[in-house]
């Protein structure tokens, strides 16, 4: 059973959401990362999204967009993001690390290289915002023989027959993208959302994270009571972006607002 | 024996190039444009419209003016100019602007957007939304802004709200995501007109098929004027939409020589340019595949050229193809020779070109004189130099 399926089996049984924040590799700089994602861990989350940096974010919201552009100078990219995950590994071999990004930094490894890559990185899954199962049957292909899971997103506009696709393409869980708009965006409905999983749910077996606009413990917590798992970025990085003169304190608030967030979820 | 050219597939390939990479949630009005562009495309009252206003709004048919002085000076083939700059806004732009502006009423959407990078697109824009009553937002690069005014007060004057995209570059690739942003945002009543043929399916074809009565109008007019098909085309290529209007109808006349000319910037060699099909690599942006300007970690070069119009790291996915098929040839261009171009049109046939199409003209002086007297040269002259006028005064040191 791969990494995520059985950290989805686990929460499940004792009834608890997945915390799963993301945060852009190499952002404010490369040595920030991996203290980061240990202390998430300890912080309470489940699953880590990695992202990957790209010059052109076009789904991502402007908090986001600016991760990108200050890993950038710090000439981050796939090859070192994917050494971030190593790194990590090192002394974690438990938590799930998810690789999300857009396809060209792919493209320009090679698909077969990169399942090669992120095999040796003990990636878990890899979620491409802009490779929608139509063109990506071939590189799911080469993940999944190397047990890595590809992850879908599914959108309010979503159609049952999209549902069914991504529930055939798609392992590990789907990212349900709770809103029309770009991360960070702020007008997220728990009601929409709500209902939008039901129908969902009649489609699929495989866990929903939800992502797009949860901002604090409140979000948080009633995406919680509505989905699998929760996805929290823009308002990680607004911390970042808050205290680019002061790293150590970034990395406080951040991990101040998981605590947060995981006791508001468990309760 | 059936070899027509028939790209791209039902699912928007071009070989390997184009398709659909997209986040999801611009799946469903993704398939909703392309039912109804497929829709109204075969429907015989879309296409009077459509026709109605080519004629009586745009001003078609443009005319193919022969350049007699000018080929003359060059001492070989005979230089016709497809005058797309004498249409109404004074580009190419507007063919596809009324074209999808068309099928936005005919799906009920209030809104339009579009993303601009000379500004050429974003007052076609600008100009066919005033005329229907939509609301009309264009996202512009910063650094457009700057240097195309002009056209911003244009966009302005027709009731569009310009917005200057601060991100990334600030040129046109970052207008594209923004635009992209926006759209993502308001599905719902909002139609997206890209002004090239990149963009996901069915953006490259649809573009292509309103922007291609550039050829089949010069098709026509080249036969009546010399009795024949011409014997090469040459056309700037940013995105290429302008270039592949020319094109496509003669892709089946293999004696057709077709030259695409990108924007060399600085020169291929200093990295300072914008032609990804001269000096790029295969990469996906945009919701396509296609040829980019992407370093060996994939992420996009910032690009360079003289003309804000040819700004942009990617290039039509069906140009990528038509290169890899070896159908078109594509060439480059300076900055400093297009200025060449500039100058000799407009001191030769005294037509002012837009230094987009300055491109082609240059490369056309080098062409031209190897051809003989009896073969014909098709040169499409998108656009016109107005909105050029501050560059160019600028650069020979005038204050307008």
């Amino acid at each position: 059973m791969s990494r995520l399926a059985s950290t989805f089996e686990e929460l499940a049984k004792t009834g608890r959401k997945a915390l799963i924040p993301f945060i852009t590799a190499g952002d404010p700089s490369p040595n920030f990362t991996v203290p980061l994602m240990h202390a998430m861990v300890e912080a309470g989350v489940d699953v880590i999204e990695l992202g990957i940096p790209f010059s052109d974010p076009m789904a991502d919201g402007p908090v986001i967009q600016r991760a990108s552009e200050r890993a950038l100078a710090h000439k981050m990219s796939l090859r070192r993001t994917l050494e971030i995950a190593i790194e990590f590994r090192k002394t974690n071999q438990t938590t799930p690390v998810v690789l999300m990004g857009y396809l060209n930094p792919i493209e320009a490894m090679g698909y077969e290289d990169f399942a090669n890559a992120a095999q040796r990185a003990d990636i878990d899954g890899v979620l491409t915002v802009d490779l929608p199962p139509e063109e990506g049957m071939e590189c799911s292909a080469l993940l999944k023989a190397r047990d890595i899971d590809p992850i879908f997103l599914l959108a309010p506009n979503s159609t049952d027959e999209r549902v069914q696709k991504m529930d055939l393409a798609g392992s590990g869980y789907i990212y349900y993208v709770s809103l029309k708009g770009v991360t960070g965006a702020g007008h997220l409905n728990i009601t929409d959302v709500e209902n939008k999983l039901k129908q969902i749910k009649a489609h699929t077996n495989l866990p929903i994270a939800v992502g797009f606009g949860v901002k604090d413990a409140q979000t948080a917590q009633a995406i919680a009571n509505v989905g699998d798992g929760v996805v929290i970025g823009s308002a990680l990085i607004s911390k970042i972006e808050a205290n680019l003169d002061n790293p150590e304190q970034a990395h406080k608030e951040i991990i101040e607002l998981l605590v947060s967030i995981r006791q508001a979820m468990d309760n | 024996m059936n070899n027509k050219y028939n790209m791209p597939d039902d699912r928007g390939h071009f070989g390997p190039y184009g398709g659909i990479f997209v986040a999801e949630t611009l799946m469903p009005p993704i398939q909703e444009l392309n039912e109804a562009y497929q829709r109204y495309i075969n429907d015989p009252e879309f296409i009077a419209e459509l026709d109605k206003d080519l004629k009586y709004y745009v001003g078609r048919p443009s005319p193919l003016y022969h350049a007699e002085r000018w080929s003359r000076e060059l001492g070989g083939a005979q230089i016709y100019l497809k005058r797309e700059d004498l249409n109404h806004t004074g580009s190419h732009k507007i063919n596809n602007t009324v074209g999808q502006a068309l099928l936005a009423k005919r799906m009920g959407k209030t809104r339009i957007i579009a993303e601009t990078g000379a500004g050429q697109h974003g007052v076609a824009t600008a100009t066919i939304a005033a005329r229907l009553g939509l609301e009309c937002v264009v996202y512009m690069g910063a650094v457009d802004v700057a240097r195309q005014s002009l056209n911003v007060y244009r966009m302005k004057l027709l009731g569009a709200k310009v917005v200057a995209v601060e991100s990334g570059s600030k040129t046109l690739k970052d207008a594209l995501n923004e635009a992209l942003r926006d759209w993502v945002t308001n599905v719902d009543n909002t139609f997206y007109i890209i002004g090239t043929v990149a963009g996901p399916h069915p953006y490259p074809a649809m573009v292509r098929d309103f922007q291609s009565i550039i050829g089949r109008e010069a098709k026509e007019q080249c036969i009546e004027a010399t009795g024949r098909l011409p014997d090469a085309l040459v056309a700037c290529v940013g995105g290429g939409s302008n270039a592949i209007g020319l094109f496509y109808p003669f892709i089946d006349d293999a004696s057709v020589k077709m030259y695409g000319v990108e924007a060399a910037g600085d020169g291929v060699a200093t990295g300072r340019h914008s032609a990804p099909l001269c000096a790029g690599r295969p990469g996906v942006l945009h919701g396509n595949r296609t040829y980019l300007m992407c370093d060996d970690d994939g992420e996009i070069i910032e690009t360079h050229s003289i003309s804000a119009g040819l700004d942009y790291p990617g290039v039509g996915p069906e140009h990528a193809w038509l290169k890899d098929t070896g159908r078109a040839t594509y060439v480059n261009i300076t900055d400093t020779e297009a200025l060449e171009g500039f100058y000799a049109l407009t001191r030769m046939e005294g037509i002012i070109p837009a230094l987009e199409s300055s491109h082609a003209m240059a490369y056309a002086m080098k062409l031209a004189p190897t051809m003989s007297k009896d073969e014909t040269l098709i040169i499409n002259l998108s656009g016109r130099g107005d909105k050029d006028m501050q560059t160019m005064a600028k650069r020979e040191g005038i204050e307008l």
